[in-house]
């Protein structure tokens, strides 16, 4: 609450050949000042964004699934089209139909969620991926590793389920314990880790990517820097192109390896 | 463009450790999508996607069965068909049964006619012949009578010894032409 804001705003002076260091973004990017504070609850523009995601894409498949009908209209079929995308693309192809079809709806949340949250990083005024802020992916990551935690057990029972998270294996002989150990903290601690660190790390990056090229084309723009801004400015464009993609990946990949993990914790043990 | 960057008002810490409001806000936000897509809309949308698969598979299945209804149409057809073909045969082949046996009833019957006209024609003739041979007899009596009359002088009036005299003649007649036939 001490920081000075100038040294996080932008210097719209500071260029370069004017005797002003590259005003490199850093990890202040990521941080918003409160749009307004509830009892020492301070409500800022991700958590906005946060919530604006959820009335999108409930709105969205409200329009298109409140009143369906058997021959579809325009947003209807997109909606089916997105739907099916998940249900049949990634939950039918790693859990299977029949076990799948209960966590249908949970991995169509998240993908949509995911995916607005990570899309408003090159939606205009909004300019920020809600998702390269740790808590959301961890947020979506502990409801999956409760739920596939909680299904193992359920499964397997208590021995079972210890098994099963371990890879317990009489075959292995020797190496059993340092097996059993290894998945342990694979499997039990880091997993959920590297579930949320994935989404968090890439949305991170691209944000910090584009804010960086933006930044430098505004700071080169300065005598004959003009070109190497036009080339900043190029890669901004670039940038953004592939973050749209990077979103989208990684909105899948994050749903895909929560269906790998519930698809591991109803697999016979093996 | 400031208000891309509108600073925070705390230090930066460690990015990889959540925020609790954050965190909080993010698990409320995805509740209420969860909350609407699992609980009413994806269950919509469920409904309306199997409605659609009956409907499809119930078309499908309609066309299955006039298909079936057609074949078993056309089976019958072509058995009548057959059946029919079948009958037209038989009866072709009676009639031509019935022809022959008609025509060799003719045959037969024209067979026995002719016998019959033949039969009665040599009766005809027989008869004839012998009104004819007793007719000659009497005019050959008389024509002899009238001739052994003149010869003899004779009268010869009384019938009855003129006609036994006659027919004795005529015997003899008979019998050396009998005789002489034995004979031969």
């Amino acid at each position: 609450m001490s920081a000075d804001p100038q040294t996080l705003a932008f210097d719209a002076s500071c260029h370069i050949f004017s005797g002003c260091g590259f005003p490199a973004p850093g990890l202040h990017t990521f941080m918003y000042k409160p749009i307004f504070e509830v009892g020492g609850f301070e409500f800022n523009k991700p958590m906005l964004l946060a919530l604006l995601s959820t009335i999108l894409v409930v709105g969205f498949f409200w329009m298109a699934f409140n009143k369906p009908k058997l021959v579809p209209g325009k947003v209807q079929m997109i909606g089916e089209a997105g739907y099916d995308f998940v249900r049949r693309g990634i939950v039918y192809e790693i859990i299977g139909k029949k076990d799948g079809e209960k966590y249908v709806p949970l991995m169509v949340s998240i993908f949509f969620f995911v995916w607005l949250m990570n899309l408003w990083s090159i939606i205009p005024i909004a300019q920020f991926p809600v998702t390269s802020l740790i808590a959301y992916p961890a947020a979506l990551a502990i409801i999956v590793y409760i739920l596939w935690v909680g299904l193992t057990f359920k499964t397997h029972g208590w021995g079972g389920g210890w098994k099963n998270i371990t890879g317990y294996d009489k075959s292995l002989g020797w190496v059993l314990p340092l097996v059993v150990v290894i998945e342990f903290f694979s499997n039990l601690l880091i997993r959920p880790f590297t579930h949320a660190v994935r989404l968090f790390a890439n949305m991170f990056a691209g944000h910090l990517l584009i804010v960086m090229f933006t930044l430098a084309t505004y700071y080169l723009l300065n005598g004959l820097g003009f070109v190497y801004a036009g080339a900043s400015f190029a890669m901004v464009l670039i940038m953004t192109i592939f973050e749209l993609f990077i979103q989208a990946v990684q909105a899948y990949v994050f749903v895909l390896l929560a269906c790998s993990y519930i698809q591991g914790a109803l697999a016979k043990s093996h | 463009m400031n208000a891309l960057y509108v600073a925070a008002a705390a230090e930066p810490q460690n990015p990889l450790i959540p925020h609790l409001d954050e965190l909080v806000i993010g698990l409320i936000a995805f509740a209420i999508v969860f909350g609407f897509l699992a609980k009413k809309l994806l269950p919509n949308i469920n409904k309306v996607l199997e409605q659609r698969r009956e409907a499809i598979e119930g078309g499908i299945e309609k066309a299955e069965e006039a298909k079936t209804e057609a074949q078993s149409v056309l089976e019958q057809y072509k058995a009548q068909l057959a059946e029919a073909r079948h009958e037209a045969a038989r009866l072709r082949q009676e009639a031509t049964e019935q022809g022959a046996a008609i025509i060799q009833e003719m045959k037969a019957e024209g067979q026995r006619q002719r016998e019959e006209i033949v039969a009665a024609g040599h009766a005809q003739i027989e008869a004839d012949r012998k009104a004819a041979a007793s007719a000659l007899r009497q005019d050959v009596g008389k024509l002899a009578t009238d001739l052994a009359g003149k010869l003899v002088g004779e009268s010869l009036e009384d019938t009855a010894r003129q006609s036994r005299t006659i027919d004795r003649f005529l015997d003899e007649l008979e019998d050396g032409a009998s005789k002489a036939e034995a004979a031969r």
